[in-house]
């Protein structure tokens, strides 16, 4: 079989083909032929099998690490009693049939594969079988209730009879399609639930997992572009001879793209190092740009002249300045945040080729839906003439939720009539990011006397995600990332006030892995610790007590804090701290045992203990492992990361200014999962957001210092030791 | 462009084909073409010495397991062996790895311990790193077979994962050295 099979193919290949599709009465599950018949149908999963035994399941998500190919499949081969050996993927095109149902987008993000998928594809995998157990009984004469499944064959126990699904499959496909077929009981589950290896673990280690990267399509060029060095910066001159010399360079053309304008100047070659060796030639030189004045500095400026400004009213619970004056503490605090970089391993990349009649494309994309938008709007072809061909991804993290490297790809192949590869540099990849937005906010606290927290007044300057991306989601002019964990803060306090100022700078954001809660659980986290160091609480305690009525944040930080040893002393000059924050539909809690070098200002972060409620549990494993992620990646950006900003641009370029965790810094963590039969929570993001927070609140417990800028650098470290 | 599904594991595999047209443009003779040998092949290329042999390795020869992940030997993602030692391909200009033997991951074999150690441990998420890592690792339990923790966290601090995999492969390796008697 082919990966980049039509529908129309798919759809005639022999065996059992299931279809699910969402209407507005529910979902339908169709048959192959109903769904040629029909077009109204546009069919969210797509199962089959087939006389070789196979059961190939198309998956509409996107693999970036997060476990989708291992994770879907095991939904579907549950229901249907596959044989676990003998199910495969295939990755979907793009296309109007693969929409995820609930968003209607075919994207991947916001944590929410599992959360979208878990029940058609539960459906697909119970019609099927329903389907294999009508066909054997009727082939055999027996009652279809004396018919049991296993392992992908079917088996009358009393004749002693055996068939495989690969033989009932094309039986089984003209049965009447179930439309309610019955679910299996939890108990009864075989896969979901269970620590199953990932499908992709092999491949991986191998060196064979093919990422856009590693595309290659024949008679390609390969494509580099010398981009504005700041933002806005126009051409002053450039060598062009110079750059047509270096050998196979062929085609130099400016690059301009619908949603994100003039990308600069792309060299093409016959080779990769052809095409940079060629851009490097073109000695470009770039004007000052739109906003020479930006720089670090400038930045902190503008987020402290905006924290003066009255904001737009996001949470308005009681009368949180009246419940102010009243309080016998109050805290009042500002944090700084930077702008971040998603750096995933793979820099930005795209394949295209455009001809008169098609637009073929193949790329790491978390968005297909944007993709085929991009390319539809570039080229003026139909849907049904564009072809994406999702690869593997070298990380995601919200990244390569954008088009830009598409759109750039597109338009170059359409330039130049020939298929383009083009790989951004490390270089391109830091300085052309669309950052997680910098911020700032200034939180005010009261306290009563007898320690309960009665006012929290909280507001966030913060640039727009979702005015450029989302602005139909946009309300009354607050974007929901801005405020996402603290608009929906559970800590029990009846005054809250929170309000949004917009920062409008020209440094482009986006979604970065758990969006708004990376800075809002910081703050949050940070400041309630603060509050119960006012109220000379233990900083367990007076979270749990104002969590009472919040079963599962509460018993988050329970499991968190009792396998932490919380209450046990630590040795000397280590410090502990405890976070938790709900995202994506999940609890998660953190503790974080930590030691401060005080000559050198370096934190060391020994062990995180982290606990997890995500409602039902499809695989334990990976669940572990993106908490493992996730608390990497946060604790990467708490300590360590922050884009520079110079004369008005980028001045970050590549991993020796933009330093990430390494090894030698990584915690040991220990994971743990609440079982809960509370609704399925993402995965994906929520590990991220109380590590930073965590770190912050135990550098407090060690050493009295309270952190209040990210990252937390050995010279933010030292800086705050002199203040105290 | 032709694809294949795997059998076993069920992941799509693209068949990497196309014609290497490096040849028909480069217009160099054949003595100046670059001899290399990888994998105990050895490789005839038409390109300049002076190109890093990542790019080589990668976009000529199509061994594509090893990564491009910032050009400038910070992040581990293109480490290969050079007769034995673990060396960043994007730091070694191809003139340089004439005459030497290079192993890229392809070349190590899918019983090798420290593969198998990967797939015990679970190693790779997006997975674009781990090539490099494995390599990494291989060099360090060739040179060491019970490397201590800080030997491990010296050697390998010079990979980077963005996924978080560390603890699993300083798990693996310790796999490895278990099995590996004293």
């Amino acid at each position: 079989m082919s990966k980049n099979l039509t529908r129309r193919e798919f759809l005639k290949l022999a065996g059992l083909t299931i279809a699910v599709s969402l209407t507005p009465s529910g979902y339908r599950i169709l048959s192959a032929e109903e769904v040629s018949k029909d077009k109204l149908f546009s069919p969210n999963v797509w199962l089959q099998i087939t006389p070789d035994n196979m059961v190939t399941i198309v998956v509409n998500k996107s693999e970036m690490g997060q476990g989708v190919y291992t994770s879907l499949p095991m939904i579907v081969a549950d229901e249907l009693e596959a044989d676990w050996n003998r199910v495969r993927i295939m990755s979907a095109p793009a296309g109007k049939q693969y929409v995820d149902p609930a968003s209607g987008m075919q994207s991947t993000g916001g944590s929410t594969s599992i959360r979208h998928m878990f029940e058609p594809l539960r459906k697909a995998g119970a019609a099927a079988r329903e389907m294999l157990i009508s066909a054997a009984s009727k082939k055999w004469g027996v009652p279809a209730n004396e018919c049991k499944l296993s392992n992908g064959t079917v088996i009358h126990k009393k004749s002693n009879r055996k068939l495989t699904y690969g033989q009932l499959c094309e039986d089984a496909s003209k049965e009447p399609v179930p439309q309610k077929p019955s679910l299996k009981r939890e108990d009864d589950f075989k896969f979901i639930g269970k620590p199953i290896d990932r499908l992709d673990v092999i491949e991986k280690v191998n060196g064979l997992a093919v990422f856009g990267i590693d595309i290659f399509v024949p008679n390609m060029l390969y494509a580099s572009i010398e981009r504005p060095s700041a933002f806005g910066a126009q051409i002053l001159s450039y060598d062009r001879e110079a750059a047509m010399k270096i050998a196979g360079v062929n085609h130099i053309i400016d690059v301009h793209t619908p949603s994100y304008g003039y990308r600069g100047k792309a060299v093409c070659a016959e080779t990769i190092e052809g095409a940079w060796k060629g851009r490097a030639a073109l000695n470009m030189k770039w004007g000052r740009g739109s906003h020479p004045e930006l720089n670090n500095e400038s930045l902190q400026k503008m987020l402290a002249e905006h924290l003066k400004k009255d904001g737009i009213v996001a949470r308005n619970d009681g009368d949180a300045r009246l419940a102010l004056n009243k309080a016998s503490k109050k805290v009042d605090s500002t944090y700084i945040l930077p702008y971040l970089y998603h750096a995933t391993m793979e820099p930005m990349n795209c394949t295209a080729y455009v001809t008169a009649d098609k637009c073929e494309i193949w790329v790491p994309t978390q968005n297909q839906t944007g993709v085929l938008q991009a390319a539809e709007k570039i080229t003026g072809l139909k849907l049904d003439q564009i072809s994406v061909h999702t690869t593997y991804l070298g990380g995601g993290f919200g990244r390569r939720f954008e088009t830009d490297v598409i759109e750039e790809a597109i338009e170059v192949s359409r330039a130049t009539g020939r298929p383009i590869k083009l790989v951004w540099t490390r270089e391109e990849d830091v300085k052309n990011d669309l950052y997680r937005p910098a911020n700032s906010c200034k939180i005010q606290g009261g306290i009563d006397d007898k320690g309960r927290l009665i006012s929290w007044s909280h507001k966030v300057v913060v640039p727009s995600i979702f005015s450029r991306v989302f602005p139909q989601m946009m309300k009354n002019g607050i974007d929901p990332a801005a405020v996402e964990g603290v608009g929906n803060m559970e800590y029990e306090i009846p005054n809250v006030y929170v309000e949004y100022v917009r920062l409008d700078t020209p440094v482009p954001v986006g979604f970065w892995r758990s969006v708004g809660s990376t800075h809002n659980a910081f703050t949050v986290e940070c400041f309630i610790d603060e509050l119960a160091n006012a109220a000379k609480k233990d900083s367990l305690e007076f979270r749990l007590n104002h969590l009472k009525n919040h079963k599962r944040a509460y018993r988050v930080l329970e499991v968190a804090a009792e396998k932490a040893g919380w209450r046990r002393p630590l040795k000397k000059g280590l410090g502990r701290g405890i976070a938790q924050h709900l995202s994506f539909g999940s609890y998660v809690a953190q503790v974080a045992e930590v030691s401060v070098d005080d000559k050198k200002g370096t934190i060391n972060v020994h062990r995180v203990v982290c606990a997890v409620d995500c409602g039902d549990v499809i695989n334990p494993a990976i669940i572990t492992a993106q908490m493992e992620g996730g608390i990497t990646m946060g604790l990467s950006a708490a300590l360590k990361e922050g884009i520079e900003l110079e004369s008005g641009g980028v001045a970050s370029s590549n991993f020796h200014n933009y330093e990430l965790l390494r090894m030698h810094e990584a915690p040991e963590i220990e994971v743990h999962i609440v079982r809960s039969k509370e609704k399925l929570g993402g995965i994906g993001e929520p590990g991220v957001p109380p590590i930073a927070p965590a770190v912050a609140n135990a550098v407090f417990n060690a050493t009295g210092i309270r952190l209040r800028k990210l990252p937390m650098t050995p010279e933010t470290v030292k800086e705050a030791m002199v203040k105290v | 462009m032709g694809y294949a599904l795997t059998a076993r594991n069920a992941v799509i595999l693209y068949a990497l084909s196309g014609s290497n047209k490096n040849e028909r443009f480069a217009g160099l003779k054949g003595e100046d073409m670059i001899t290399l040998e990888v994998n105990q092949k050895k490789y005839e290329i038409d390109v300049s010495p002076d190109v890093p042999l990542l790019w080589v390795i990668r976009e000529h020869l199509k061994l594509t397991g090893t990564k491009y992940g910032c050009g400038m030997s910070l992040c581990g993602a293109c480490t290969v062996h050079v007769d034995g030692k673990a060396r960043r391909s994007c730091q070694i200009p191809v003139g340089e790895a004439q005459g030497k033997k290079i192993t890229t991951i392809e070349g190590i074999p899918e019983n090798h311990p420290v593969k198998k150690a990967w797939i015990k441990a679970q190693v790779p998420q997006c997975g674009y790193c781990q090539s490099g890592q494995i390599m990494q690792a291989i060099a360090l339990l060739s040179e060491k077979s019970h490397p201590k923790d800080e030997e491990v966290l010296n050697v390998m601090s010079g990979n980077l994962c963005r996924c978080g995999t560390y603890q699993r492969i300083k798990k693996a390796i310790t796999i490895v050295a278990k099995e590996v008697k004293k």
